[in-house]
């Protein structure tokens, strides 16, 4: 099978999973008790107002022609073609289209996303590689405490010590949002600050983003990195004893070469295998972290909105998270046929 | 002569290529040492081919990588020297020791099919061995060295660019070897070579590997718990058992006159050697727990001959003859006492 037909096929795949999800995010919401229209007017409410709210959001309709009205919009391609975002509908919070809400807060969540992978791994590879190669020593039990500890902290505490110590104690970075409010952020091209402003030029912009970014991703970067720790360490100490590596040696080839081209080569596909399988609890944390910050990203707006029982906002944010991690196991999946010339394509 | 080297050494007076001299090996486990090496010398000289036969478990592997000082966690070398042209390398700094791994001493390892590294392609495991040990060759000279090699093992040059899982088992094995001789060692061990593979490969690969010996002219040695494939193609042989050196002797010296009644018995359970009426007999009962060694000589729950004394004292290893020594009281009862 070629790399294309593969990447079709996984593509085409991933619709009845991320169809699966709506409807279950789709049935719990209405399930819960509260609902956007009690919620909106309160206690004063004048039953004949919320009936006609109730109308206007379609709520007054049975249920199953609800989601399929929902589902005609999703598949709408004038809407689509019109406004470069698919039809999600109206958020039932403030009427405005949730197709548009949730495509401008998905940069933020892929750019903290990115930076605290980069973080992560920067961390936890070399620390996991040092501690198989220091088996059993007392750095080897200083890594896995460091890694057990990061793993096990709590996002918001983590988040609130670093924000007291660097912004409202050294007053080095900002503590929210994802730029200074007096800078006008960058034309949006990717939506990802970072390189907007790198594609624009514009250096003040992306010292200020990037500045805004450290602590977040710091805080998701470091959690994240014990569970690189840990997966590098065990994956390092089962190649580290095979064969090839124990033959690498008897060639007399260089330490640096055994444990990178040889060890690390060959454990870094479980790692990858295992960092993509646990992609969509890594966005967990990020929605703490987006709370945390008040980074306006996914997370941040899920948890904003659930309060409202905006039922259409949460739907277009689950399904887009859906479609990020499915995004990344796809990459993983074409990454590992990439690092494994056995299953290249 | 007089001369204070063991009485096996001969009249050699010119340093040997291989000096093993009393060594020691120890896993040190968290159940207990177990001491998989014990007192074990010999030595090689340049171009000879040594045996090291024994059932598995009785140390050969770990004395072979102890020559390369790759003896795994938590083996460490208790004790003893191994001398390399002279050189003692029990103590050598690890980055010298690199500098004779693959072009002094090298290592062919018992399975190919886990040996090659499955993300690197076979040209790359050349150009990068030639080129750590020898950094001004260009990684183009390199390459085209490595063709040659691969073509003296009769594989097709061109598929140095394949992976190591497009080759069979005796292709990589070939590969391996390539890979032991591409820089011209003194020295090849070659740990099982042919024991993960068809019987039908494995007498191609052996011939392979004295061909290129013989090309070459390296010394050799061939590790084997088949002591017919030992006998069948080395100069002195070393018998094994549970860490213990329990014979030496030439190839047809120990052939015509097997001493210890462990090498008796491992002869005899080798099919169609000249005997025609031979019974063949499998030798009974097990090696022992090398956690729990029994005392005195560490044959002696499964020998025929065991006496009162073999129980209690470890027996030395005596000379019998010319080059040819045995660790065992039916010759002689100069044995030390165990605690
Ligand atoms: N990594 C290890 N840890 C502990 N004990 C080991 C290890 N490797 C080998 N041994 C022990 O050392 C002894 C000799 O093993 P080995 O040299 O592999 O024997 P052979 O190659 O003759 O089969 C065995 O009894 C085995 O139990
Ligand atoms: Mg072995």
């Amino acid at each position: 099978m070629g790399l294309r037909s593969y990447v079709i096929t996984r593509v085409l795949l991933t619709i009845p999973t991320l169809l699966l999800l709506l409807t279950m995010v789709f049935l719990v919401m209405r399930v819960l008790p509260g609902d956007p229209v009690s919620l909106h007017f309160e206690k004063k409410a004048d039953p004949l107002q919320m009936e006609q709210m109730r109308h206007l959001l379609g709520m007054d309709k049975p249920l199953w022609a609800q989601y399929f009205d929902y589902i005609a919009g999703l598949v709408d391609v004038n809407y689509f073609s019109a406004h470069g975002y698919p039809n999600l509908g109206k958020s039932m919070q403030s009427f405005e289209e949730v197709g548009g809400q949730v495509f401008s807060a998905f940069p933020a969540t892929l750019e903290l996303a990115i930076y605290s992978m980069i973080i992560a791994s920067a961390l936890g590879i070399p620390l996991g590689v040092i501690a198989s190669k220091s088996y059993n020593s007392v750095l080897d039990h200083l890594i896995r405490g460091f890694g057990t500890v990061t793993y096990a902290v709590p996002v918001f505490f983590l988040g609130v010590i670093l924000q007291l110590i660097f912004g409202v104690y050294l007053h080095w970075l900002p503590t929210g949002l994802r730029i200074n409010p007096s800078v006008v952020p960058p034309p949006t091209i990717t939506g990802l600050y970072t390189v907007d402003s790198l594609l624009q030029g514009n250096f003040v912009k992306f010292f200020e983003s990037s500045k805004a970014l450290i602590l977040p991703s710091l805080t998701l970067g470091l959690i994240l990195s014990g569970i690189f720790i840990r997966l590098t360490r065990t994956n390092m100490l089962e190649t580290l004893r095979l064969d090839f590596v124990t033959a690498a040696r008897a060639r007399g080839l260089k330490d640096s070469t055994v444990t990178y081209g040889y060890a690390l080569r060959n454990a870094f596909l479980p790692i990858l295998t295992m960092v993509g399988l646990q992609f969509a609890m890594l966005l967990g944390g990020a929605i703490l972290t987006e709370t945390t910050f008040s980074w306006p990203g996914l997370g941040r707006y899920i948890v904003q909105r659930i309060n409202f029982r905006d039922y259409t906002a949460i739907q277009g944010a689950v399904v887009m998270f859906g479609l990020f991690v499915a995004l990344v196991s796809l990459i993983v999946d074409i990454l590992y046929a990439y690092v494994d010339p056995r299953i290249r394509m | 002569m007089n001369c204070s080297t063991p009485s096996f050494r001969g009249e050699i007076a010119k340093l040997p290529l291989l000096e093993i001299d009393s060594l020691a090996v120890d896993y040190r486990t968290s159940r207990g040492t177990v001491h998989a090496v014990n007192d074990v010398s010999f030595f090689l000289e340049k171009g000879e081919t040594l045996g090291l036969a024994g059932e598995s478990g009785s140390g050969k592997s770990t004395l072979g990588l102890s020559i390369i000082r790759l003896v795994p966690y938590p083996g460490v070398i208790g004790g003893g020297q191994i001398k390399i042209d002279g050189r003692d390398i029990v103590a050598l700094p690890e980055h010298e020791m690199q500098t004779f791994r693959g072009t002094k001493v090298a290592y062919v390892f018992q399975d190919p099919m886990i040996s090659l590294n499955p993300v690197k392609k076979i040209g790359a495991h050349f150009v990068e061995l030639i080129r750590t040990h020898e950094p001004n060759v260009s990684k183009k000279e390199a390459f085209e060295r490595a063709k040659t090699v691969l073509k003296n093992l009769g594989i097709q040059p061109e598929r140095i660019n394949d992976y190591p899982h497009q080759f069979s088992g005796g292709m990589r094995q070939r590969i391996m070897i390539g890979l032991a001789i591409a820089l011209n060692p003194d020295l090849v061990i070659a740990d099982e070579p042919t024991t993960a593979l068809d019987v039908i490969v494995q007498a191609k690969i052996l011939d392979l590997l004295e061909s290129l010996r013989k090309a070459y002219q390296m010394a050799l040695i061939l590790i084997s718990h088949d002591l017919s494939i030992i006998l069948e193609r080395c100069d002195k042989i070393i018998v094994m058992y549970a860490g213990h050196m329990v014979e030496y002797a030439d190839g047809t010296e120990l052939h015509g006159r097997p001493a210890h009644p462990y090498t008796q018995k491992l002869l005899q359970s080798i099919p169609n050697i000249e005997l025609s009426d031979q019974k063949l007999t499998a030798i009974p009962g097990s090696p022992p727990d090398m956690l729990n060694p029994p005392n005195g000589c560490r044959f002696w729950p499964r020998c025929s001959c065991t006496m009162e004394i073999c129980r209690v004292k470890e027996p030395l290893l005596i000379s019998i003859g010319r080059n040819h020594l045995v660790k065992c009281f039916l010759y002689g009862e100069k044995g030390v006492q165990s605690e």
